[in-house]
């Protein structure tokens, strides 16, 4: 199995790098796009009850994979 | 007095440091490396910069678990002096140690250039040394120094006078134009409610002697030796 978790920056906080690309994006002709943000993908690979697995990388990801001061996160696995 | 200068894997200036305080301020400096459990009974601990753990996931994240961490928790719930130091500050804020997070410059840049600091408040053990009004030109190399807050700890700082260094321009106004990496207010260092565990991305440990430009940022280490003598004079609690 894997944990699949994705972090982003949280809504308040200021993300120059996604506005960067944004910008780069727009210059380069594409319509349509709105706010960009750049964010983290983890692929974990795990063992054991997917119950206990849950709770595990639920407490890894608040602890120490995310920052809450600055990141939500959203998980899943499979 | 003795100082625990920490060392993680990719510390930098921790050298830099132990320099200062030896050779420039004349104190007892040891390293302390971060698989040590103990701070061999210093007065007052460094938490230096650099780029612990390659800067990997996020800056200080990795730093924050090192053993020796879990010593300066200790240290600083028992009122112990914590100072973190550029990539120090960032791993502060990691522990929790202070509030807040560091992220990316604005610019996306690495900034590494000389910047004016304006220190808000004397009442502070890192900057009671500092006359009032008085800037220091200190340096800062850093690409991850922009000071994030919610709206609410921001609210905290403030008002019990816990921003303790500002970016400002050289007339002492703290402009958008000062600001070399977007930090919220100008935010340059910052203290706990407590005030013994404090950080700030400039480096003082490079402008502490006149050889070097500046010996502006001595005032923040004799700030720190200031307290700690006071701190030695008093009689222990009953």
């Amino acid at each position: 199995m894997k944990a699949k978790i994705i972090i982003t920056p949280k809504k308040a906080v200021l993300d120059p790098q996604g506005k960067t690309v944004q910008n780069a994006l727009e210059h380069m002709g594409y319509q349509g796009i709105g706010a960009v943000h750049v964010g983290k993908y983890l692929e974990i690979e795990v063992t054991g009850d997917p119950a206990v697995l849950q709770g595990q990388i639920d407490e890894a990801c608040r602890k120490f994979l995310s920052n809450p001061v600055i990141e939500d996160y959203k998980f899943q696995i499979e | 007095m003795n100082f625990a200068v920490l060392q993680f894997p990719a510390s930098n200036c921790d050298q830099d440091a132990v320099h200062v305080l030896r050779n420039v301020l004349g104190h007892s400096a040891r390293l302390v490396w971060h698989k040590d459990t103990s701070l061999g009974g210093a007065d007052a601990v460094i938490v230096p910069g650099g780029f612990s753990y390659g800067d990997y996931l996020r800056t200080g994240a990795i730093a924050r678990f090192s053993p020796v961490m879990q010593a300066v928790q200790a240290f600083a719930a028992h009122g112990g002096l914590v100072l973190g130091i550029c990539n120090g500050f960032q791993i502060l804020c990691e522990a929790g140690l202070l509030p807040g997070a560091l992220i990316r410059n604005r610019s996306l840049q690495f900034r590494c250039e000389h910047i004016f600091l304006r220190a808000p408040t004397p009442d502070s053990p890192f900057t009671n040394r500092i006359p009032a009004g008085q800037l220091l030109r200190v340096p800062i190399a850093h690409g991850e120094g922009c000071y994030f807050a919610d709206d609410t700890t921001l609210g905290q700082l403030r008002a019990q006078n816990r921003i303790l260094w500002q970016y400002v321009d050289a007339a002492g106004q703290p402009t958008d134009a000062a600001n070399p990496n977007g930090s919220l207010d100008n935010i340059a260092g910052i203290c706990n409610e407590r005030r013994n565990v404090a950080g700030l991305m400039p480096h003082p440990e490079r402008a502490a002697e006149g050889l070097l430009g500046s010996a502006d940022g001595r005032l923040i280490f004799e700030s720190l030796l200031h307290e700690l003598t006071a701190r030695a004079a008093r009689p222990p609690a009953a």
